[in-house]
């Protein structure tokens, strides 16, 4: 038994609890319970332009409060496509500078999120912030973390410090092994299509069960995917893949404490699935939420593809996409666009073939970084196109246009799809 | 006073596009897209002492400040949902924006209705019927009180410095 002792009863706690409470120097917490705490890193991205903006008399009189405490990643316009994205990267820049702040990457490195897990600023047991939704996405090497909004960055580069309210935690619990052509993305998407976009708002949400057949990077898709569900946070708590991925990237055991719900944990609501049932699926317009399966969406026509973000953009996804298409062309009516979530997922995929796999069957490559996805650049579409994309959202206007459509898909259904010209269900290219 | 009506899951990209994040971000620079892709009207006819009600998960999607700032710059009083997305939630504390999470009363609510807000009573009465809404919790009330996240920090800075 793990739980902390209050008089002569052990209070169990979930994973959220024991490390909200960890943070903030307590010893029991409960749901609706607020506290005060201290993230070990804060992230901005090319919004660090706006939130310094805010603070400039006050960062002349009392600094930044660490200068490691946030990490800054220019990746939602890069190359910068205006003269005003061009003009906020240099403010950032002048920033960084001034105040020395010592985690900071420019334009190419790659999408934030990838990042913070690539470089290890995520760890088993710790608490980040950032001033991005998809901040989520540490829970998949065992980390707390949760978007907040700009002012709050500000605040937080100021002060080191924020409140945060004790969720409510869901358990879900994954049974058996996916099927082949069935993906971590038809997880998270079939996971959200049951419980609906607010789902599970304000709650912390834990993957239990069967998940050691999910490395780091599918565990990366779900718990991005957590805060269209509503949650909080979505986290796998971290075990031997967690281990054995930071050992990869070069940090020892010794560097994190690992955090684990008791196992007599209060959970708001538990939730079984059995994954040897599930089948590939697709988010259809205007939300996420409207997940159909790919049969009942077969044959509609797609004008572009998108494969990347920091959703699907990691090696595994362009090697199983380079497998699908290799030998084959896109279709002449789609534009393939290629997105790597960073300059290391860009080399590795170099080194192993997979881009010019991808690249000879007809794709376009774009810098590592956010791309088409919030539709500020680089594939944006016209009145009447659709996209299937492995990014995140597919709400109305997402990509630059109100009258074009987003379906989300995974990188498997994105590439069997990219060849035939229309939405396809990937079994039916099931070879032995 | 209008009431503007709007359904479940009104989104960051409904109420503010994603092209205009990294162009727009002053309140006279955000109001024209206010709603843009939602509803057109709004930006054109809104006026001071509107009230917006919404549905489930109001604000959900991306971190996404300005349509915090530019429905407080049109003078929105509040918005009353059945429930906030978190990230927007939190946004409309640090600038001080009115969220009110009461499902009864959204749902009660018929354009017919007259509304009558009670901040300091915590209750809406729609038509006839009264609802009463929760006050936030003392924390986050030192937040609003304060006018806002950043007067808060300052506040806490300042004090810091004299101790």
């Amino acid at each position: 038994m793990v739980g902390c002792l209050v008089g002569e009863h052990t209070m169990a706690m979930t994973f959220a609890e024991k490390l909200l409470a960890n943070y903030a120097g307590k010893t029991l917490v409960e749901p609706g319970q607020i506290v005060t705490v201290r993230p070990d890193h804060l992230l901005m991205h090319d919004n660090a332009a706006p939130i310094i903006a805010k603070i400039q008399p006050e960062l002349q009189d009392y600094g930044v409060c660490r200068k490691d405490l946030p990490v800054i990643v220019l990746d939602h316009v890069i190359p910068a496509a205006a003269e005003k994205n061009a003009l906020q990267h240099t403010q950032i820049r002048e920033f960084v500078n001034t105040y020395h702040i010592q985690h900071f990457f420019d334009v190419g490195y790659g999408v934030c999120h990838q990042i913070i897990v690539e470089k290890g600023f995520a760890l088993p047991g710790m608490l980040l912030l950032g001033s991005d939704s998809h901040t989520c996405s540490y829970g998949a090497v065992g980390a707390f973390s949760s978007g907040i909004d700009r002012t709050e960055a500000a605040a937080l580069l100021l002060t080191g410090e924020t409140w945060l309210k004790i969720p409510q935690s869901i358990k879900i619990t994954l049974q058996k092994t996916l099927p082949r052509y069935v993906t971590a993305k038809d997880v998270i998407l079939s996971i959200i299509g049951d419980v609906s976009a607010s789902g599970a708002d304000y709650c912390s949400v834990e993957f239990h069960g069967a998940v050691s057949q999910f490395s780091v990077d599918e565990r990366f898709t779900i718990a991005n995917m957590g805060v269209e569900m509503g949650a909080k946070n979505a986290v796998f708590p971290a075990d031997e893949v967690t281990i054995k991925y930071l050992t990869s990237i070069g940090i020892p055991k010794t560097r994190y404490t690992p955090i684990h719900p008791d196992p007599d944990a209060t959970y708001e609501r538990q939730l079984t699935y059995d994954l040897s049932t599930f089948t590939p699926v697709v988010a259809v317009p205007h939300s996420v939420d409207n997940v159909k399966p790919v049969t009942e969406v077969e044959g509609i026509e797609i004008q572009q593809c998108l494969l990347g973000t920091c959703t699907n953009g990691r090696l595994s996804d362009f090697k199983v996409a380079a497998e699908l298409l290799k030998g084959k062309k896109v279709h002449p009516t789609v534009r393939l666009l290629l997105l790597p979530a960073s300059r290391a997922v860009y080399l590795d995929a170099l080194k192993e073939g997979y881009i010019t796999t991808l690249v000879e069957a007809g794709g376009t490559l774009l810098p590592p970084g956010c791309g088409p996805c919030l539709g500020a650049h680089q594939g944006v579409l016209a009145p009447g196109e659709r996209c299937l994309s492995t990014s995140n959202r597919n709400f109305k206007g997402r990509m630059g246009c109100k009258e074009a459509e987003i379906y989300l898909a995974s990188p498997v259904t994105v590439a069997v799809s990219a060849v035939h010209g229309r939405i396809t269900d990937p079994r039916k290219e099931a070879g032995p | 006073m209008r009431i503007w009506r709007y359904g479940d899951n009104i989104n960051t990209d409904m109420l503010f596009p994603g092209k205009y994040t990294y162009t727009c971000s002053t309140a006279e620079e955000i109001k024209p897209h206010l709603l843009e892709d939602l509803d057109p009207l709004f930006a054109k006819n809104v006026t001071e002492g509107d009230m917006i009600f919404a549905g489930k998960n109001f604000g959900c999607g991306s971190s996404r400040e300005q349509p915090v700032l530019g429905l407080k710059a049109v003078g929105i009083t509040a918005v009353v949902a059945e429930s906030f997305a978190r990230i927007f939630y939190r946004a409309s504390i640090n600038q001080g924006l009115l969220l009110i999470e009461c499902p009864e009363g959204v749902k009660a609510y018929t354009q017919a209705d007259t509304v009558a807000l009670d901040v300091e009573n915590g209750t809406l009465t729609i038509g006839s019927h009264t609802f009463s809404f929760p006050k936030l919790p003392k924390e986050i009330l030192a937040i609003c009180e304060a006018g806002g996240l950043l007067p808060y920090t300052r506040q806490k800075l300042k004090q810091k410095k004299k101790c």
